[in-house]
């Protein structure tokens, strides 16, 4: 039987197991819409921007493992669409966004809402589709789909001009497709793990250093069990925390620009790194020139793009990260070495004493809240078992320090392309992915405003989200580099004649919470954790002043922190 | 120093762009960009002349890898190869002694005179491009009127081949 473009599309989808599309309708998707309506398989969660579907798609992806769907229509339908698609690109994130267009006879002819999808998006997508031909649909869906999560994954924009989508064809979809010009290497090259296994076992000051390709890859077990197996310190990036307990002794917290002391200068002193999933990211290195500089580079990622990019390694390893780990976990098992156990325990006894700098402490006396305990907090009465997503700024890099993350796929942010506006849209995929689960955003005055339109979709949906405003007053990262490096000029990161965010979600259907003393902090999340029946909104005013600490100053070197 | 890059990849619309786009979202050199389709009516090949240190040309060559529509690559300038440019190039000969003079020139280089008016002769070069940049000085004391250049083209000698 024919089917139309629209109902092939749908039935793609099906087809792929795909459960939620995010999106928003509009002129050149009226017949895919239709064809939504129809049936009962494939569910859409209609958001209030597009920006917002790409972020919930984003969320859904990052906390499932599965591709994220979003669907927008031409024009700015795809645009509004881009910052999503970016920010999912920097962060290898697996996603389809459909973008609708404008009938084939009218492209190039500035039709109405035209603009060119696949052009704009093309530096910020792993690949992209124009499909001019309905007999094209079915077998393009497909490759976008097994391009967007193998390999190092990444989002995929198929643009499908409105006429496609009204013509008929038979439906087949394919159940696998090759494409010669694609074939990501995803088996480690054995003589490359063993010389990796050499160099790990001659190690005396050695070091574990991991991003998001471990939790991407799903690695996190391999990971953890050859962390353990060698003893060996680790680090997690901002992308890769949960990846590796966080409350396990080895674990040192996150490294960079606002990692722990301990993570490092462990970095800068160590004699071998193992770089696992991580691309060595400015965030992370601070300084090149002073990046490790007594150390011998391992380096496994699928990407060989990303080994060697930023900083010489001297063992690449290009493969599937769980493939790699276990085979690195195969061959120590087999190597007639030990760790020099001697030695470790003298880089043990170092690191411990970095520790006990406690370079995460704060003052827990005042009688402000303090951001940090805030988030503290939330990791007490959550059990430190719930998703969190963030927007970014200093609310961010204070989640990322003080909530402890031991399981993979349970913080979600924007690391690479840092958008404002993410946190809470994330959220609303993570809910819909985990229904029962306890999902929190933890957010600021700033981030929240720019994409606050979504209360409204939670509202749509009921979903029990619970929005962590730590409210300064300030765009505080903002503030904090005007105060370090510009003397205290804080050209517009003061918000003025912000919302009374109590009402604002009352208005909205959910529940408002005030809080401004430290001692509400604890009861007030412990209320907002009953509530299951909509969304609670808690506006913590907190200090207008602290800042992120420890912090590597852009430029500087690893071991050159600013303490508090 | 300077490479040459030769590219296979699907003959899809875009393709040229995405590469383009590469080059100038990081920030790479272009010296020259050519690209056809081959006997495969499927597959295009575009060769590309890049300058840069050993780490940005290890760059290229990864990131070029990473374009999903690209087959396979090869950098011409690792190996034994053969390079080709063409030029048309219309130069103005007032008198017999310009004309004498060109026409010796051309055949120095092995050129050919491929149209001619009272006046202006249109030459047609083939060779490596430091070959055509060498006869481009040698008729600069004749008024050159108009310069195109195909951009390099390269292949491999003897049993290596960029191929599926």
């Amino acid at each position: 039987m024919e089917l139309t473009g629209a109902e092939i599309f749908v039935n793609c989808l099906r087809d792929e197991g795909v459960e939620y599309v995010f999106g928003y309708p509009g002129g050149a998707v009226l017949h895919i819409y239709d064809a939504l309506y129809k049936q009962e398989d494939v569910k859409h969660v209609l958001v209030r921007h597009e920006q917002a579907a790409t972020h919930a798609a984003d969320g859904y992806a990052r906390s499932t493992g599965r591709p994220g769907v979003a669907l927008v229509t031409s024009g700015p339908g795809a645009t509004n669409a881009v910052t999503g698609i970016a920010t999912a690109y920097m962060d290898s994130i697996p996603l389809i966004v459909i973008t609708g267009q404008v009938p084939t006879s009218l492209i190039g002819n500035d039709a109405f809402q035209e603009v060119d999808s696949v052009g704009i998006t093309r530096p910020c997508v792993k690949h992209n589709f124009l499909v001019k031909d309905v007999r094209d649909l079915a077998v393009t869906m497909k490759k976008a789909f097994y391009v967007a999560t193998t390999g190092r994954p990444g989002p995929v924009v198929i643009d499908i001009p409105k006429d496609v989508t009204a013509e008929r064809c038979e439906y087949h979809y394919p159940e696998k497709v090759e494409m010669r010009s694609y074939n990501p290497v995803l088996k480690g090259n054995a003589r490359q793990i063993r010389k990796a296994v050499e160099l790990l076992l001659s190690a005396r000051r050695p070091m574990i250093y991991t991003g998001g390709g471990v939790i991407l890859d799903n690695a996190s077990q391999p990971l953890t069990e050859l962390t353990r197996r060698l003893g060996f310190p680790i680090t997690n990036t901002l992308m890769g925390l949960g990846a590796y307990p966080a409350t396990d002794r080895q674990f040192v917290g996150m490294l960079g620009m606002h990692g722990t002391y301990e993570a490092n200068l462990a970095m800068h002193n160590c004699d071998v790194l193992l770089a696992v999933g991580a691309r060595f990211d400015d965030r992370v290195t601070g300084n090149v020139e002073k990046f490790c500089p007594m150390a011998k580079i391992i380096h496994v990622d699928v990407d060989p793009a990303s080994i060697s990019k930023n900083v010489k390694v001297d063992i690449p390893i290009v493969g599937s990260v769980a493939n790699v780990l276990t085979e690195l976990l195969e061959q120590l098992d087999a190597a007639d070495g030990e760790v020099d156990r001697e030695a470790l325990d003298v880089w043990w006894k170092q690191i411990e004493e970095w520790r006990s700098m406690d370079c995460l402490k704060y003052d827990r006396s005042s009688d402000v809240i303090k951001p940090q305990y805030v988030v503290e907090k939330l990791y007490e009465v959550t059990g430190g078992d719930a998703f969190i997503t963030s927007d970014v700024g200093q609310h961010q890099m204070w989640a990322a320090q003080y909530y402890k993350f031991d399981k993979p796929r349970r913080w979600i942010n924007s690391g690479g392309l840092g958008t404002m506006g993410f946190g809470m849209p994330a959220a609303m995929g993570v809910q819909l992915a985990h229904p029962d689960a306890t999902v929190a955003c933890i957010t600021g005055e700033g981030s929240i405003q720019m994409c606050i339109q979504e209360l409204s979709t939670i509202r749509q949906y009921g979903l029990p989200l619970k929005i962590i405003c730590l409210n300064n007053g300030y765009l505080g990262m903002v503030r904090q580099w005007q105060e370090f490096f510009y003397q205290g000029r804080y050209a517009m990161s003061y918000m003025e004649s912000l919302p009374d965010f109590v009402k604002l979600a009352e208005s909205y259907g959910a529940m408002g919470m005030h809080i401004d003393k430290p001692g509400d902090v604890e009861a007030a999340l412990k209320e907002a954790m009953q509530v299951r029946d909509r969304a609670v909104f808690l506006n913590f005013v907190t200090d207008s002043e602290e800042n992120v600490y420890p912090m590597i100053p852009a430029g500087a070197g690893q071991n050159e922190m600013i303490l508090v | 120093m300077r490479h040459i890059i030769s590219i296979l990849m699907e003959n899809e619309a875009g393709a040229l762009s995405r590469v383009a786009g590469l080059f100038s979202a990081r920030g790479y050199n272009i010296e020259s960009l050519t690209v056809a389709p081959t006997n495969d009516p499927s597959l295009s090949r575009m060769t590309l002349v890049t300058t840069g240190t050993d780490e940005i040309l290890e760059q290229i060559t990864k990131q070029l890898n990473k374009l999903i529509d690209v087959v396979k690559l090869q950098d011409m300038t690792e190996g034994e190869h053969i390079e080709r440019e063409m030029m048309l190039l219309k130069v103005r000969v007032a008198d017999t002694e310009a004309r004498d003079e060109v026409k010796r020139l051309t055949d120095i280089f092995r050129g050919h005179i491929v149209d001619v008016t009272e006046t202006i002769f249109t030459i047609e070069l083939t060779g490596a491009s430091d070959k055509l940049d060498a006869f481009i000085d040698s008729v600069d004391r004749f008024p050159i009127l108009e310069v195109v250049r195909s951009g390099t083209i390269g292949i491999s000698r003897g049993e290596k081949t960029l191929s599926i």
